[in-house]
């Protein structure tokens, strides 16, 4: 996952580098006032653990092994912003000691794994650990998932930055002047990867640190734990779903990258697009250069009369913009989903409700 | 059990471990090389680092072929004179990129639609024309880069780096902290490397997934128990010896003619290669 030089534009590059910016800015300001001169020891030796723990060669289930970013541990003991600015020396130093990532893409590579990676490893185990105990093994499954979740979203932003490189730039000739892949092939490629091996990597390392410090010393535990109640008492609440919701808000409005993805995906054209000569030459690429039919298959034609769509290519008709269409209908399809399971979980309750009052009923 | 003359698995502690050392041997390598009397090694490097730096962006920005191959052949001229080995880059650098870079490239010959020039007998899967720039765009270039970043830590000491960055108005705090983690990278590698020693010293049969994986966590925790136990204490040691907040090294940088043809002949060659690159 470290972007090395050269696949991406210097101006993808620069802009990465200013959306880092506001991050480190914002995480010095809050640990100088936190830590002060404490805190130049701290971040060097976290950084330099992080450094050290990505050269662990973590065994997997299945034989095989694999090494994880640290990203996870680190957001859980140190916090988000401490975590970002000591992945971020780690980086540094594997850039240009190591030769480990890029010089140019450092800004990009910093983004995703020391500021995403951070703030979804630290959002997820907040949201699943919720107030429970420092010892309860809710923080081993929290602290697994923080791991599991961060890597996956970091692999998905580098695959966005390689995903976007063709169709942006390219030679007279159209061919790509950096990764030369587009989103449909980079980013399952990248979670290929990263859902199985480094995803599970990730994983163990994470969950498997805190369940030693549970044993060792779980006060290291506390920093990123306020409110975690005492060990044994019943946790009532579970206030960290809010994190759930502020995630799904921001995939809701990440969801026009979706329009980066030039073309459609493929076989799922309409009848249309086999008249039309442009979209026959994206077929016809996408189709190892095969020629497709010249008309619509006679049984596509018929079946696809059969329904059409309240909003057609996630594209609303009462909306120009594109982007807002694309908006609305994650708004309006995530509402759906989360209607039906409220209604099937509502259902369901009433349904145990009836079988628990009828298995209680004198016979 | 494993027979005699049969090749045991490398489990997880003997990759870690090589691992591990590979790190060491890699900053052992460079610091030999950085103390060498060579081309580079005799330049100031507040030279070498704005000398190098504008010619990888100019690597990356560059968009002909010729141009970019162009300047990994300086490169590697740049290297040989400054007493690096060609094996030691081919090894350590250049197959690395290529490995890395190649396993990417090579699916992009198929892959990248446009004007087919061969098929691939019995598959039938075309090689397109663009596919081919691409391929060869995006690996010369990553190799040119690698090179060209490499050339700084091959030839000048990290603690000029560091000096190099101060004096060109990096803030204190950050060259402090990458002092600092560089140095401790290594007190930990070396810590890491000891605790699987002494597991594997310990280790009579071969252990199963389970167990090596709550032993890497175990170790994972205990390295981080320490670090945080030695920042503390670091942080004790450099309050008694008055920390101010600046890092000082006792080498002097002095410009001289040498460092000025040089900055001249890196600042030259950059903006040719920015020329020569745009389309």
């Amino acid at each position: 996952m470290h972007i090395p030089d050269g696949y991406l534009s210097p101006s993808t590059c620069a802009t990465m580098y200013a959306g880092a910016a506001p991050f480190w800015y914002v995480a010095l300001r809050r640990l100088k006032r936190t830590l002060d001169a404490r805190m130049i020891p701290l971040l060097s030796l976290m950084s330099a653990f992080c450094f050290v723990v990505m050269m662990f060669n973590l065994p997997l289930p299945g034989g095989t092994t694999g090494h994880a970013v640290g990203v996870g541990i680190a957001a859980i003991l140190l916090g988000p912003w401490a975590s970002m600015v000591a992945i971020s020396i780690a980086l540094l130093v594997q850039a240009v000691f190591f030769g480990d990532g890029g010089i140019t893409c450092y800004g990009a590579n910093c983004f995703n794994m020391a500021i995403v990676g951070s703030l979804a490893a630290y959002g997820m185990y907040r949201a699943v650990a919720g107030r429970s105990a420092l010892t309860a093994p809710r923080r081993i499954v929290a602290a697994a998932l923080g791991g599991y979740v961060a890597i996956n979203l970091s692999a998905l932003c580098a695959a966005i930055e390689f995903g976007i490189q063709p169709a942006l730039f390219h030679d007279a000739m159209g061919a790509p002047l950096y990764a030369p892949y587009r989103l449909g092939i980079a980013i399952p490629a990248m979670l290929a990867g990263h859902l199985t091996f480094a995803g599970i990597a990730e994983l163990v390392i994470s969950g498997g640190m805190v369940a030693y410090l549970q044993r060792a010393d779980p006060g290291l535990l506390r920093r990123t734990a306020p409110g975690a109640i005492a060990s044994g008492a019943k946790v009532e609440d579970f206030t960290g779903l809010r994190w759930l919701w502020i995630g799904l808000a921001a995939l809701m409005l990440a969801t026009p990258l979706g329009l980066l993805a030039a073309g459609s995906a493929w076989g799922e054209w309409r009848g249309a697009d086999f008249r039309n000569p442009e979209t026959r030459q994206e077929i016809a690429r996408a189709s190892l250069q095969a020629a497709p039919p010249r008309e619509a298959p006679a049984g596509l034609q018929r079946l696809s009369a059969v329904w059409s769509a309240p909003m057609p290519d996630y594209a609303p008709r009462f909306l120009k913009s594109e982007a807002l269409g694309y908006i609305c209908s994650a708004v309006f399809g995530s509402g759906l989903l989360i209607m039906a399971w409220t209604l099937l979980g509502w259902g369901a309750g009433l349904l145990g409700q009836r079988r628990r009052a009828e298995a209680a009923r004198p016979r | 059990m494993t027979q005699p003359g049969q090749r045991r698995k490398r489990g997880f502690i003997e990759r870690s471990v090589d691992s591990l050392r590979g790190a060491l041997e890699h900053a052992e390598h460079c610091a030999d090389t950085a103390e060498g009397a060579g081309l580079l090694q005799k330049l100031d490097p507040r030279v070498k680092l704005c000398g190098l730096l504008p010619l990888i962006l100019a690597a990356v920005s560059a968009r002909r072929l010729d141009v970019i191959v162009t300047i990994w052949l300086g490169a590697t001229l740049l290297a040989a004179l400054s007493g690096i080995k060609p094996r030691v880059m081919a090894t350590r650098t250049w197959l690395t990129v290529l490995v890395f870079t190649g396993a990417i490239a090579l699916p992009a010959i198929f892959l990248t639609p446009g004007l087919p020039v061969w098929r691939v007998p019995m598959l039938g899967w075309p090689v397109t024309a663009q596919g081919c720039v691409a391929a060869a765009r995006l690996v010369t270039r990553a190799e040119t880069a690698a090179t060209l970043a490499v050339l700084l830590v091959f030839t000048t000491p990290w603690p000029h780096v560091l000096k190099a960055l101060r004096t060109l108005r990096a803030p204190a705090v950050l060259v402090v902290i990458l002092g600092m983690t560089y140095r401790y990278i290594f007190v930990l590698l070396e810590m890491a490397d000891d605790f699987f020693e002494a597991r594997r010293s310990r280790v009579i049969r071969p252990m199963n997934g389970a167990a090596q994986r709550r032993m890497a966590g175990a170790t994972a925790g205990v390295l981080l128990d320490k670090s945080l136990r030695y920042s503390e204490e670091v942080y004790m040691a450099m309050q008694s010896r008055g920390f101010r907040g600046e890092a000082y090294t006792t080498h002097d940088f002095r410009m001289c003619r040498r460092d000025w043809i040089a900055g001249a002949l890196f600042a030259a060659a950059a903006g040719l290669a920015f020329w020569g690159g745009a389309p």
